[in-house]
């Protein structure tokens, strides 16, 4: 462990700008505090990649800033450290994050509000820096909540109109639910291991001592814990905030809703690898979880018209993924998958977002089509992001999703390997059927749109092209053993250890593989066969389209099971306590506390009379008293 | 030579007017006059036992009780002065403001 100054300003640099901004955003104007937010994150980028550079395999850097607690024998410390998983993820939320904050220079360039919307893009990317950079779970913690504050802020950052900020509500409340459930799992695991002797919530730390606690505790605390993953990430039952998300400006959607925070509960998972690898029954269920979520929002993906609306839940689908390789025990494929879905989903979303930005606003995709010649470097990287996502051979998206289907399969969960092996068909398709709704056919854009389509200024393209680049590449470095071998495992090896250890032949996984393609090309040509022709039906309404047409189209009622059975009988207690409770039973106990004592005081207050020479006679009256008294004792 | 007695009743019967004066006149400087016989009607108890005793030491207090009742008497009537010019009147019932 070394130490290494340079890294709380990784974190500070973007909390400086946010300040700045806060407070001479305006006097600066737009283009100065755009280039400013800019400059505040590729700054941490440029020092994140030294730190990369300059870290060795094995090795952690650690920048201890002060002591923040400090009671008996608990000590937290705020206190940066850098290790193999951190760099990887510090290098995606600064690399990613610059280029989402250069793109919306030109995508939120109209906009009157573009200060404040840096403002909170900046505070994010600092909360995010101290999640992924903190050395111990409560730092970890304080970044968890901040990240939530700001997707908080950005869902609702349009709040003119009212579903806006329902939306950003929506987020909040449903992540507090899961953040409870990460707070109760940290103190246990806190006066768990206290009760061990050891005082602590240091990573290093927890790592050493971990062995000490019964499997029993363990199993509840990551249990725990694990509730917070499914909040901060959208898994069943808490992805219903994510699709609603999608109500906040589409760079927000990219950065946030996709490559980074959402990613938080996956990093999380990985982060304490070590404790959940002592509790098999919760790695079950996560992998079950993750599986079942996975292909649900995909089923659900398969029907959606809003073009982010599918994105939404294509991102709850490749979490349900990573959840499935944490499951599986194969933390470093999860990872990896957090790594390239980051490129070719913020490649999608940002994709999607020029498109947004051609139409004027428009998200519904039978409105659109034929979008190919008008803007083809959009086009061009969104076919590649969506070749990756769908896991055409030799993109991003083959390597990692193909890690973690042969992960699973590898470790005899076959069923979970056939859903995920299902679901991968099913992203196929829908990312398909989207690419071909937007880009291909006819224009079904009205006449006013149709005059304006333009392909968006170079500040928007250029991220658009790297993320492309990156959606290819990314993924090279973590090729399966028969090709060229993953640098990947290598690096992330010192960390995960020997869990990672590959079982089956070489023929067994390249047959795997090769089911995976088949799979994916025949949802590539379903997609082809049924939107790609001329004159084909675009959509259905719920009714025509059958059952099941219909149920996912209507994304299987959840919200409206939520709201039935969890949000109206909560809202129906609510309004009876405020209504009966609040102002018969607190109140009337405070009132009646008042009006006893007013009334007694009524009695007594008589005697008050102001007159000084009604006092003189009490006093003479007592003193006589007192007198009488003491003469009759004697 | 006198009796003790005769001074102690002589004392109490002062002091009793002292006291009913401050309970029922209706007039401050009245009350005031009344007060100083309670504290002169206490200065000749201390005196008929100073000479009693054969003590000088009530004789000692008798100075310093007439002392204080000056200055007490001297700010008594400044503040009743300083009363009668704003209300006009120095009937004790009058000024009852000092209640709940």
């Amino acid at each position: 462990m070394a130490a290494f100054d340079l890294l709380r300003w990784i974190p500070l640099i973007p909390l400086l700008g946010s300040a700045i901004n806060l407070f001479f955003g305006r006097a600066l104007g737009k283009k100065t505090a755009g280039a400013l937010a800019c400059a505040a994150v590729g700054a941490p980028f440029a020092l994140a990649c030294y730190v990369f550079w300059q870290l060795p395999a094995a090795g952690i850097f650690r920048d201890t800033v002060y002591t923040w607690m400090d009671s008996g024998a608990f000590q937290v410390n705020v206190s940066f450290q850098i290790d193999a998983l951190s760099a990887v993820m510090l290098l995606i939320v600064t690399g990613i994050g610059f280029l989402i904050h250069v793109y919306s220079l030109g995508y939120m360039e109209h906009d009157e509000d573009l200060v404040r919307f840096f403002v909170y893009l900046n505070l994010f990317i600092f909360f995010m820096l101290v999640l992924v950079m903190g050395d111990n779970l409560l730092l970890l913690f304080v970044g968890w909540e901040g990240v939530g504050l700001c997707s908080y802020l950005l869902v609702g950052f349009w709040y003119h109109d009212p579903n806006n900020s329902i939306a950003g509500n929506k987020a909040f409340i449903v992540n507090r639910i899961g953040d409870f459930g990460f707070v109760l799992g940290m103190l246990l695991l806190l006066t768990e291991l206290g009760r061990q002797g050891v005082w602590t919530l240091d990573f290093l730390e927890l790592q050493k001592h971990a062995s000490m606690l019964s499997p029993a505790i363990i199993s509840v605390i990551t249990l725990l814990l694990f509730v917070g993953a499914t909040g901060k990430s959208a898994q069943i039952p808490l992805f219903v905030w994510l699709p609603d998300a999608m109500a906040g400006p589409t760079p927000v959607s990219a950065l946030i809703h996709a490559a980074t925070m959402v990613t938080a509960g996956v990093y999380m998972t990985a982060r304490l690898h070590f404790l959940f690898a002592l509790a098999p029954e919760t790695l079950a269920l996560i992998a079950v979880i993750g599986a079942a979520t996975a292909f649900f929002a995909a089923t659900v993906a398969v029907t959606q018209n809003d073009i982010k609306k599918v994105l939404a839940y294509s991102t709850v689908s490749q979490l349900g993924y990573m959840f499935l390789a944490l499951g599986v025990g194969a933390f470093s494929a999860a990872i990896f998958h957090v790594f390239t879905h980051a490129f070719f989903k913020a490649c999608l979303f940002l994709g999607s977002g020029s498109v947004i930005h051609a139409m004027g606003g428009e998200q519904d995709m039978r409105k659109m089509g034929g979008l190919k010649s008008y803007m083809p470097a959009t086009y061009w990287t969104y076919v590649i992001a969506t070749l990756a996502i769908s896991g055409a051979p030799f993109t991003a998206g083959f390597f990692s999703k193909d890690l973690i289907l042969w992960q699973a399969f590898s470790h005899g969960a076959t069923v979970l390997w056939g859903i995920g092996l299902f679901t991968a068909g099913l992203t196929a398709f829908y990312m398909f059927r989207q690419l071909i709704m937007v880009f291909h056919g006819d224009c079904r854009a009205d006449a006013h749109t149709k005059a304006h389509l333009h392909e968006s200024p170079t500040v928007m393209t250029l991220p658009l092209i790297v993320l492309a680049i990156g959606s290819i590449f990314t993924g090279w470095l973590g090729s399966p053993e028969y090709l060229w071998g993953s640098r990947w495992d290598r690096w992330l090896e010192p960390l995960f250890g020997a869990a990672e250890a590959h079982h089956g032949s070489v023929q067994t996984e390249v047959t795997v593989t090769l089911i995976t393609l088949g799979v994916v090309a025949v949802g590539i040509i379903i997609a082809f066969i049924k939107y790609g022709r001329a004159g084909a039906k675009i959509s259905a309404s719920a009714t025509e389209g059958g059952f099941f047409y219909g149920l996912s189209l209507n994304k299987y009622y959840v919200d409206e099971i939520y709201d039935a059975v969890i949000v109206r009988p909560f809202t129906a207690c609510s309004v009876f306590f405020a209504r009966f409770f609040d102002p018969w039973v607190i109140d009337g106990a405070v009132n009646g506390v008042a009006a006893t004592a007013r009334g007694f005081s009524s009695i007594w207050r008589g005697l008050q009379t102001g007159n000084v020479q009604h006092y003189v006679a009490g006093f003479l009256l007592g003193t006589l008293a007192l007198l009488a008294y003491y003469l009759g004792q004697t | 030579m006198v009796p003790l007695n005769y001074y102690l009743i002589l004392s109490a019967i002062v002091f009793i007017i002292g006291v009913v004066g401050v309970l029922i006149r209706r007039n401050l400087i009245i009350v005031l006059m009344s007060i100083e016989l309670m504290l002169n009607a206490v200065n000749l108890t201390f005196i008929a036992f100073s000479r009693f005793l054969g003590s000088m030491e009530g004789q000692v207090v008798v100075f310093f009780v007439m002392a204080v009742a000056a200055a007490e008497a001297v700010i008594g009537l400044a503040i009743i002065i300083s009363v009668f010019r704003h209300r006009e009147t120095l009937d004790p019932q009058e000024m009852q403001l000092l209640k709940w």
